[in-house]
């Protein structure tokens, strides 16, 4: 009885320490959403009829990952919005275990920086773990191929976190031009390090 | 001449600071990780400005304080936003950090984070324990409570 006990309890930790695998993998179709922006409305990706794809990038209020790319973040959208490739940032952090991962700063942000793309608030953080999102900034690029989001790009927006002039691989804007040219996307994943998504305690 | 004497102390401390907290590339973080030890290895990937990471400090701290048979190494991920290590020394010498710390001293994260762990997203606080007596190992991508390092260490021990 004892030993069923210990190896249940085994389990159980076994369980607990590891990391719950789930999100998606290049090549899964992503979900479209109904999330609330900034500015009060709802936005879904099917509202955008004519995009061939977006750049959703889960991003937030505090983190200085995301604040050293915050340019770069605005940059993107200015770049490739034009092309019908628009930029939708996603906050998944809960304010509840982050005081400063509120609605109300979200909005006081997008405000400052000139937000010209969505900033939807993930309340429920159920699309940060449909699409797996890990840390922030974590990007991924969603290529529109019929009436399917295809995920063709998971990762870094590029490999210097420092700043945009030091970088020498500008991963998401090489995935996007090369979509844009109708090549395959050659570099698919890439990892950096980031501020881990504040869940909710469950 | 006693403001001499407190300049002269302040300076040495922070030399022995500096010191202490050596930057370190890849390898030698690899090597401190593989280098076979009867202690089970609770190495720690944080930074000075992740919140979640100096509120789980103490519990590093304690382990590192209290159990005889797991050595704690904080490894610094500073670097990658500022090139400047001044912040880490004068982060370690002000809460007075016994345990090991270490900086990382590389670019391109893209190119290590899979050599120190493939589950590892980058995401930081992380923690990695490893047992090289047994090869176990244990990696958890999240913020650490009261009691979970001692169950993880329990966990690979043996």
């Amino acid at each position: 009885m004892k030993k069923i006990i210990l190896s249940l309890l085994a389990l159980t930790v076994l369980f607990a320490g590891s990391p719950i695998k789930n999100g998606y993998d290049v090549g899964d179709v992503a979900t479209d959403f109904k999330l609330k922006n900034v500015d009060g409305k709802t936005i879904s990706l099917a509202d955008y009829s004519s995009a061939k794809g977006f750049i959703v990038v889960f991003d937030c209020n505090t983190c200085p990952v995301s604040k050293a790319y915050n340019s770069r973040i605005i940059a993107l959208n200015k770049k490739y919005a034009p092309q019908d490739f628009p930029l939708i940032a996603i906050n998944p952090n809960s304010p509840e275990v982050s005081k400063g991962e509120s609605f109300d700063e979200m909005v006081r942000i997008a405000k400052k920086k000139g937000y010209d793309f969505p900033y939807l608030y993930d309340e429920s953080q159920q699309i940060a773990k449909a699409y797996g999102a890990t840390n922030t900034p974590h990007v991924f690029v969603l290529k529109k191929t019929g009436d399917e989001l295809k995920v063709v790009y998971i990762g870094a927006i590029d490999d210097n976190s420092r700043d945009a002039v030091g970088a020498s691989k500008k991963y998401v804007e090489q995935a996007v031009d090369e979509i844009l040219a109708g090549k395959p996307v050659s570099v698919t994943k890439t990892k950096a390090i980031g501020c881990g998504v504040k869940w909710k305690s469950a | 001449m006693n403001k001499i004497v407190i300049v002269i102390a302040l300076v040495a401390g922070g030399f022995s600071v500096g010191a202490q907290v050596p930057l370190i590339r890849l390898a030698e973080l690899q090597k401190l990780m593989d280098t076979p030890s009867d202690e089970v290895k609770v190495v720690n990937f944080w930074a000075t400005w992740c919140a979640p990471c100096i509120k789980e400090l103490p519990l590093f701290e304690k382990i590192n304080q209290d159990r005889k048979d797991a050595k704690v190494t904080l490894v610094s991920m500073d670097i990658d936003l500022d090139p400047n290590p001044e912040k880490v020394y004068k982060f370690v010498s002000r809460k007075k950090l016994q345990s090991q710390v270490v900086i990382l001293n590389e670019r391109n994260p893209n190119d290590w984070i899979d050599k120190i762990e493939k589950e590892w997203s980058g995401a930081l606080p992380a923690t990695l324990l490893i047992n090289t007596k047994n090869g176990k190992r244990k990696f958890v991508e999240k913020e650490l409570h009261e009691g979970d390092l001692e169950k993880l260490i329990d966990e690979i021990k043996n």
